[in-house]
């Protein structure tokens, strides 16, 4: 028998070393379009390990935000830009030893954290009423954590109108449509319809040819 | 063991098999419908040399791409070019799982079904962007560009419209959602009536969505040929041409699932036969809208991109947002919901 236990567990590992090996190739890729996709398939492996923990409603929000949004504009991007790849790996040897440095003090830092938690880990209860995870989370978002959520919305909001307003220019010279005066427009104003028989009676004179030049 | 494989691997894969080879034959004579109907539209005969009444046109076209070479542009990033048809692919089949075709009959009767269906829908637009980048060729390109832009902005208009759906639900379960819809006021129960404008953004943000004429510029043919499969050929163009006509039919499946009652009868239960919900039901609604895609395309002429954004962002996100806010005081007042 295949223990379910032991699957997971598996499954667990195998996930985690594809989040790991696809994060080392975001860096070390060469064409930047490869490295986009690397990003995106550790954004997917992380959204399956917090479907093992059952957290379903984050895994398919990471999903829709991270790959389904944000990734797609990033990919659109480095598909336009034309990166000169040897420029930008230029000083990789100079700044190595900073960020190796700047890579073990958080490893450190997450570990520490890792630790601190553990020893005041409290083992969380069981599904209340058999609630689904989303409604629970929304539960807790709209009633426990209401100000600092609103205030999250808040300054994402600010976010926007600030980018939208900082790119916002006024352009002289460039010829605009109002679709609300297309909308608005009479037919008849613009077009006249005539009724006429569609063929021209047997008996009917045939049309004038134009006027033939006179042949000598 | 040999019982857990059949119970675990064995079953499902069955049930999948069960979906998934109606639908490829569903898309097969959807396009033979399509232009069929479109013949008649433009009072012409359609397909009508192959097999009886031309039915067997679109087994012909499948023969005829399959046989075909796959032709790889000079220069094309040869990895991404084969991946990309099937990037597509992937998550227009994999939407399917939660889709309930009856109370019964559903493949992952999942808690999160809405939810994995917009994560899925997202996924699609990566086979059009990588197709386009990795084909080398600037019609191809702008196809992609153009394709992308406008699947992110109808997404959220679409959101926003499926908000509404699950505010009046309170479930983000497919089941849940149609169950919800079967109060005792048969067809006025449905979610359409206090919807309304959200059914009508929800649809043509689909149509949107999957690239169909009017909204179809990704592959407008007089300006940039056929957009982002341009230089596809063969059976990797087919597996485009399958998975946009899967998308297709997997809208025409959720409009009737999120806002007409998916299965339910319109009828009242004491009619006998016609009043009982079953599958049947939710074909005929599905046919109605997938109907509709027909329609469109043969009677609207094609958007210009500037008018694709002017109406997406400044007319359906606007409304659908007021009608998230409408949607939650009909609940709060116990107008409309469960």
């Amino acid at each position: 028998m295949i223990d379910p236990n032991l699957f997971q567990l598996v499954c667990f590992y195998a996930f985690g070393a594809v989040a790991v090996l696809s994060a080392l190739a975001v860096i070390s890729l060469r064409n930047s379009v490869h490295a986009v996709l690397a990003l995106v398939l550790t954004f997917f492996s992380t959204a399956c390990i917090w479907m093992l923990a059952e957290a379903e409603f984050l895994a398919i929000a990471l999903i829709v935000v991270y790959v389904g949004a944000v990734m797609v504009l990033f990919l659109f991007v480095v598909m336009m830009l034309d990166i000169d790849q040897e420029k930008i790996r230029e000083g990789f040897v100079k700044f190595l030893p900073v960020g190796v440095v700047v890579a073990v003090v958080m490893l450190v830092e997450m570990l520490a954290l890792i630790g601190v938690r553990a020893m005041h880990a409290q083992t969380l209860g069981a599904n209340p009423a058999g609630d689904s995870n989303t409604a629970w989370l929304g539960k807790a978002l709209y009633t426990q954590y209401l100000l600092p959520f609103e205030i999250a919305a808040l300054i994402l909001t600010v976010g926007v109108i600030a980018a939208v307003a900082l790119t916002l220019r006024e352009r002289r010279g460039v010829k605009r449509q109002q679709p609300s005066e297309q909308v608005a427009i009479n037919p008849r104003d613009r077009v006249r319809l005539v009724k006429m028989a569609a063929e021209r009676p047997d008996d009917a004179e045939p049309a004038a040819l134009p006027a033939q030049e006179a042949k000598p | 063991m040999l019982d857990q494989l059949l119970h675990q691997v064995g079953l499902p894969i069955l049930y999948i098999l069960c979906i998934v080879l109606p639908l490829v034959i569903a898309v097969a004579m959807f396009v033979y419908w399509e232009r069929k109907v479109i013949g008649w539209m433009h009072v012409r005969m359609g397909p009508n040399k192959i097999g009886p009444l031309g039915l067997l046109q679109a087994f012909a076209d499948v023969v005829k791409l399959l046989l075909k070479e796959v032709i790889l542009p000079t220069k094309a990033n040869r990895a991404l070019y084969y991946l990309a048809p099937l990037l597509a692919l992937i998550p227009a089949l994999a939407a399917w799982a939660v889709i309930p075709f009856s109370a019964k009959m559903v493949l992952s009767n999942a808690n999160a079904g809405l939810l994995y269906l917009l994560a899925m829908t997202s996924l699609g637009v990566y086979g059009i962007i990588l197709a386009g980048w990795a084909s080398n060729s600037r019609y191809a390109l702008l196809g992609a560009m153009r394709s992308a832009a406008q699947v992110i902005s109808y997404e959220l208009a679409m959101g926003l419209c499926l908000v509404c759906v699950l505010v009046l639900a309170g479930s983000l379960n497919l089941t849940d959602i149609v169950n919800a819809q079967a109060g005792g006021k048969g067809i006025f129960s449905w979610f359409m009536w206090p919807l309304l404008p959200a059914l009508v953004i929800y649809f043509i943000s689909g149509v949107a969505e999957t690239n169909r004429s009017p909204f179809d510029m990704a592959e407008g043919e007089s300006e940039i040929v056929a957009g982002f499969h341009v230089e596809y050929s063969g059976s990797a163009f087919a597996l485009f041409f399958l998975a946009e006509y899967a998308n297709m039919i997997l809208v025409s499946f959720l409009a009737p699932i999120l806002f007409m009652g998916g299965w339910l009868s319109p009828f009242p239960e004491s009619w006998g036969l016609i009043g009982q919900g079953g599958f049947p039901w939710l074909f005929a609604k599905a046919f109605a809208f997938a109907f509709l895609f027909l329609w469109f395309r043969a009677t609207f002429p094609r958007y210009r991109y500037d008018q694709i954004m002017r109406l997406g962002w400044k007319v359906f996100i606007p409304i659908a947002i007021v009608w998230v806010l409408v949607a939650g005081c009909m609940k709060y007042y116990g107008i409309a919901g469960v």
